[in-house]
């Protein structure tokens, strides 16, 4: 295995909407923020692999017209996946592994102020059963939450407790869109929006993007001062349909956390992909952590999730607090699909 | 229900279709170098912007330079004239919006501009339209002008000689 790394991370100061923008001027100054964090110039990169949705746009090829905003000439090696951009980052450690570039930028993008977000991701269900019935996405995630509260004994104030500490943690992001101080007794006093969920347990609308550039071995140590290793990465993939899955639990983020080594250490922080509130309890009991971990410091998807880039932003967020010395080893998850479908877990060290 | 055996179901042959309406709603913004360039067609101007790094003009600009990745912030004001690079004569109706057929559609390449403006041919016999024909816009009357490029009504031949292959084959 060729050793990968976190050199560099950028993203949008994300906002509940960006009318003035398109997406490639939205995506310009992050990736030259980026390309600047790791002093290197667009000619340098070995590889660019995005991910974002043209659904969310409501343009075709959005993501061709976006590679406005990397420079494509002379023709670059570039790739693109029509899911979250942490997939892209795994696709381009994938590549890196080949050995003859040493460089990859990845990025993602999206603007969920658009459309109507929620019924926008309807049309990635099955189109036979599902999709002709239109389930909301909070719909769908407000099944999810039912499902584990019945198996755990938990109650909505367990799931009120993780908004209090997103909000918490999110009052020092800059990028955070919903932050402050809050309780659980003031938050249950809202009325379940689709029960047992809030608003306050669904992400903000936003829009934004994130680049992260990754380097190998001796590159990586000439760019950063303190690489954050990907030292295990997997993803894992269940059933689509939500009929034939034990919602209660994330069978798949387990499988990657296995087979990414997120048990084989002491974890000082964990990133989680989790828009939902329940969501961060089911992918935290799956990636068995104990509770010395902090989660998700940067606020999560609660507090910003620029759909598209957020499952790469965790990845970022927990690389930067690595590389700036607050923490060891960090997990890092990202998913995708309906009811946490298909889950990507990475593991990330200082040395 | 009166319940027929699976099997039986199976005597109606495979089900080869089914509806599944989809519509979507979307507010999309222009973004802030289109909406430039059409407050610039709105007031009968055409607003390109150049690179920094290789000068080229986008015409109409995006807001960066797909080349190198950078922002064009330099705005340009082009002539309303140019050349056609390229060409199609269209002779099916397709659409109730659409001219009377045979009518021309063609790239026109701004004086003075890297990327070409899609446009119609008019003011000459379909036949008769060709690459490095040199055209000027035929402008909707102003008090028709809008944030669109329709104000442009479409180009019609200037009377100049064509214009040299060598001039216009970079953009084709
Ligand atoms: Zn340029």
């Amino acid at each position: 295995m060729t050793d990968v790394a976190v050199v560099a991370f950028a993203q949008s100061k994300h906002v509940a909407a960006d009318p003035n923008r398109n997406e490639v001027e939205m995506l310009m100054p992050v990736v030259a923020e980026a390309l600047e964090q790791a002093g290197l110039e667009r000619e340098e990169i070995g590889f660019v692999c995005s991910g974002s949705c043209d659904y969310l746009l409501g343009v075709p090829f959005s993501f061709v017209t976006a590679l406005d905003a990397i420079g494509a000439w002379p023709p670059i090696r570039e790739s693109h996946v029509e899911q979250d951009a942490a997939w892209a980052l795994y696709e381009a450690w994938v590549r890196l592994q080949h050995g003859d570039v040493d460089t990859a930028l990845v990025y993602g993008f999206g603007k969920s102020s658009l459309g109507d977000l929620h019924e926008i991701m309807t049309l990635q269900l099955d189109p036979y059963y599902l999709e002709p019935l239109w389930p909301d996405m909070v719909s769908m995630a407000a099944l999810q939450a039912r499902a584990y509260l019945d198996a755990t004994g938990k109650t909505e104030r367990d799931l009120a407790e993780v908004v209090v500490r997103s909000r918490a943690a999110a009052a020092s992001n800059p990028n955070a869109i919903v932050a402050g101080t809050t309780t659980a007794d003031a938050l249950l006093k809202e009325q379940t929006t689709i029960a047992p969920l809030r608003t306050s347990d669904c992400p903000p609308i936003t829009d934004g993007a994130a680049v992260v550039i990754l380097a190998t071995a001796d590159r990586a140590r000439a760019i950063s001062e303190r690489p954050a290793w990907i030292r295990g990465i997997d993803h894992r993939i269940e059933a689509h349909s939500i009929g034939v899955r034990d919602l209660a639990t994330s069978r798949s983020t387990a499988l990657a956390a296995g087979r990414a080594g997120a048990a084989d250490d002491k974890v000082d922080l964990a990133e989680m992909h989790a828009q939902f509130s329940h969501e961060e309890l089911i992918v935290r009991d799956a990636l068995g952590l104990d509770d010395s971990a902090t989660v998700n410091p940067s606020g999560g998807p609660l507090a910003a999730n620029p759909v598209m880039a957020t499952g790469l932003i965790r990845i970022g967020e927990a690389a930067s607090r690595i590389s700036a010395g607050g923490g060891d080893r960090a997990v890092a998850h990202a998913s995708s699909g309906p009811c946490l479908q298909h889950n990507l877990v990475a593991v990330l060290e200082g040395e | 229900m009166s319940g027929r055996a699976i099997e039986d179901l199976n005597e109606d042959g495979p089900v080869t279709k089914m509806h599944a309406p989809i519509r979507l709603e979307y507010r999309i913004g222009a973004g802030t170098a289109q909406s430039r360039f059409l407050r610039g067609v709105a007031e009968g101007k055409l607003l390109g912007q150049k690179c920094p790094v290789c000068s080229k003009v986008y015409m109409p600009p995006r807001g960066s330079c797909p080349i190198h990745g950078v922002p064009t912030e330099e705005e340009v004001e082009l002539p309303d004239r140019g050349t056609v690079t390229t060409f199609c004569v269209v002779n099916i109706p397709f659409s109730d919006l659409a001219p009377e057929v045979p009518y021309v559609c063609a790239q026109v390449l701004l004086d003075g501009a890297d990327t070409a403006l899609f446009g119609l041919i008019a003011g000459m016999p379909a036949r008769e339209v060709r690459m490095g024909l040199r055209v000027r816009a035929e402008w909707a009357p102003r008090e028709e002008w809008t944030y669109n490029l329709g104000n442009i009504k479409w180009w019609e031949p200037t009377g100049e000689p064509d214009a040299d292959y060598d001039a216009y084959k970079d953009y084709i």
